[in-house]
């Protein structure tokens, strides 16, 4: 069961799978969807921490080493000066949930057949697979939040820099559709470099499969909220990153399309402080609320408190309901 | 001919080429530009209006290239701001509140990135365009005559038909970008296009696009009355068998043109 690793808020387990079944089929001349993502086989083993005990972590901001366990019991935040470390999604989901409740991961094993046949990129996939224990870099499950159903998503950081391909694109896509389904809200966090390179035009299009999946879901009135951690940048905040009903960003957290390293490329002058920060966002208008990492599980309760007759079996022609 | 991803990339690029505009004025009668987005300013890397085609309105949309290098100035190289998205949904909009159906035209480098571009929200206003155009209730049709370039392409091509011109090029960044993101160093472009599949003729495989339209081996300019009757004779099919559709029908297979990919 999940809620085990929540407990104990470890690192993503490791898990055995087939290679066999990764082996892609060149000679599968077939033009469906199952071309561009597999499902893989694999076993459950013990579940292990990823990260041996008592590693130490050093704090970006203020230089200081900081034990592992003591910096995940205190929300990846660092004890000395509160700078954010960046979560891994398991992380981030046993901070949000009611993690003694069911919570069913959906679509674990869906992997990407690299649609490119890209020089190294099934190499790269399997190291990372077998290093990190995760497929791909997001993780999807229906949830409780103070007892209310929900489908959460979350990306991992760890993964490709959270980038997304037809694995993301695809388990995105099954997660909007079962919740139009079910009548259930959505939140993703995101935390993404943008879309995967080594998909190319495959990995495009990925924003226009969940832009739409995403759309259907609005349009039954249901509820979507996105949360922007860490970075969100590229192909991610422009698609659904930037389509929640309520935007909600971390502080401080490097959210924009291009990321400032092209742009200061490009324009060749110097960038202005604070430039694409969380706090810049909301001074031009584009997340609704900032909102401290300890704070957050409140606040998204709270959200889905007040929209609950919507998205709970509501629909859009009934504009609110007493009872 | 055999022509490299390279030298797809490089002709797709080349200045020769007919611009949207001189597209919008061989297929379509009477058109009418239509300026800004009602919320910032005109974006002139996109230009959009109403027009006549064999006597059915229709809303037409194109980023623009510059004819010459004044004008290229002037139209930022088709890379269009968050303007330039928000004029075409606009645009769009008010199609389907007429009852018109859209026809784009996709040449663009990629949106803009800087300051401004960035301030007014680039990727909330293609993010934008992308969920609204899988839901609006009339037909869409999309070529990509040159260069299609990222996300800024996109924008305009969630459709129910997209077509690319035989050299013309759709990727997920420039090979420059590419090469520079997966092998730190832009020289290798060509390398990159190599590994990037973004021909016409690599995404038609793929089963992304529903068909190229044929250009010379000197690329369009060279006979482009040919292709231009091609596009026409596109158009006239595709909005007729769409026209024919139930909307739902329509946007369900709209839907699932990306859903499958
Ligand atoms: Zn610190």
């Amino acid at each position: 069961m999940l809620s085990n690793i929540f407990r104990g808020k470890q690192y993503a387990v490791s898990k055995k799978y087939n290679r066999q079944s990764l082996k892609d089929n060149i000679e599968e001349k077939k033009k469906s969807i199952k071309e561009n993502y597999v499902e893989i086989q694999y076993q459950e083993t013990e579940c292990k921490p990823n990260v041996p005990e008592g590693i130490v972590a050093k704090c970006a901001k203020c230089g200081k080493i900081i034990y592992n366990k003591l910096l995940i019991s205190n929300n990846k935040i660092c004890p000395e000066c509160g700078a954010y470390f960046k979560m891994t999604a398991i992380e981030r989901l046993s901070t949000i949930i009611d993690v003694d409740d069911l919570c069913i991961e959906y679509d674990k094993q869906v992997t990407t057949k690299d649609p490119l046949k890209f020089p190294g990129y099934k190499e790269k996939l399997l190291n990372l697979q077998k290093r990190t224990g995760l497929i791909d870099g997001i993780l999807v499950v229906k949830a409780k939040i103070k007892t209310n159903d929900i489908y959460i998503a979350v990306m991992d950081p760890v993964f490709l820099m959270g980038s997304m391909g037809t694995a993301i694109g695809e388990k995105l896509t099954r997660l909007f559709e079962r919740a139009t389904k079910e009548n259930l809200p959505v939140i993703v966090f995101c935390s993404s470099g943008g879309a995967r390179m080594q998909e190319g035009i495959f990995s495009l299009m990925q924003m226009a499969k969940v832009s739409g999946a995403l759309a259907r879901h609005s349009e039954a009135g249901l509820l979507y909220i996105s949360v922007l951690t860490d970075p969100t940048t590229g192909g991610v905040t422009a698609s659904f990153a930037m389509l929640g009903d309520i935007i909600l960003a971390e502080p401080k957290a490097l959210i924009g399309f291009a990321g400032p390293r092209v742009i200061q490329q490009t324009i060749g002058q110097k960038l202005p402080e604070g430039f694409q920060r969380s706090e810049f966002l909301l001074e031009h208008g584009f997340i609704d609320k900032i909102v401290a990492r300890n704070d957050m599980r409140e606040v998204l309760s709270k959200i889905i408190l007040l929209h609950q007759n919507k998205s709970q079996g509501g629909s859009k022609d009934e504009f609110y309901t007493m009872e | 001919m055999n022509f490299t991803p390279w030298n797809k990339v490089q002709i797709a690029r080349s200045p020769l080429r007919p611009t949207g505009l001189d597209y919008i004025e061989n297929l379509f009668d009477d058109f009418i530009e239509l300026h800004g987005d009602r919320r910032f300013s005109d974006d002139k890397a996109i230009v959009g209006g109403i027009a006549s085609f064999k006597g059915i309105p229709v809303t037409v949309i194109a980023q623009q290239k510059g004819r010459n290098t004044k004008d290229n100035i002037l139209r930022n190289f088709s890379m269009p701001h968050p303007e330039g998205y928000r004029k075409a949904l606009r645009l769009m909009k008010q199609a389907e509140k007429f009852k018109r159906p859209i026809i784009c035209f996709v040449d663009t480098p990629g949106a803009f990135c800087g300051i401004g571009a960035e301030e007014r929200g680039q990727g909330e206003a293609i993010a934008t365009n992308l969920a609204s155009m899988m839901l609006l209730k009339t037909p869409i049709l999309t070529f990509v005559i040159s260069e299609g370039g990222s996300g800024g392409a996109l924008a305009l091509g969630v459709a129910d038909r997209v077509y690319m011109l035989r050299h013309a090029i759709y990727s997920i960044l420039s090979p420059e970008g590419f090469a520079s993101i997966l092998y730190k160093d832009s020289s290798r472009a060509e390398e990159a296009a190599n590994d990037m599949k973004l021909t016409a003729q690599d995404l038609y495989k793929f089963g992304i696009i529903d068909g190229i339209i044929d250009e010379s081996d000197g690329g369009v300019q060279t006979n482009s009355l040919k292709t231009m009757r091609e596009i026409d004779m596109i158009i006239e099919k595709d909005l007729t068998s769409l026209i024919n559709e139930e909307t739902k029908d329509m946007l369900d297979k709209r839907y699932e043109r990306y859903r499958k990919i």
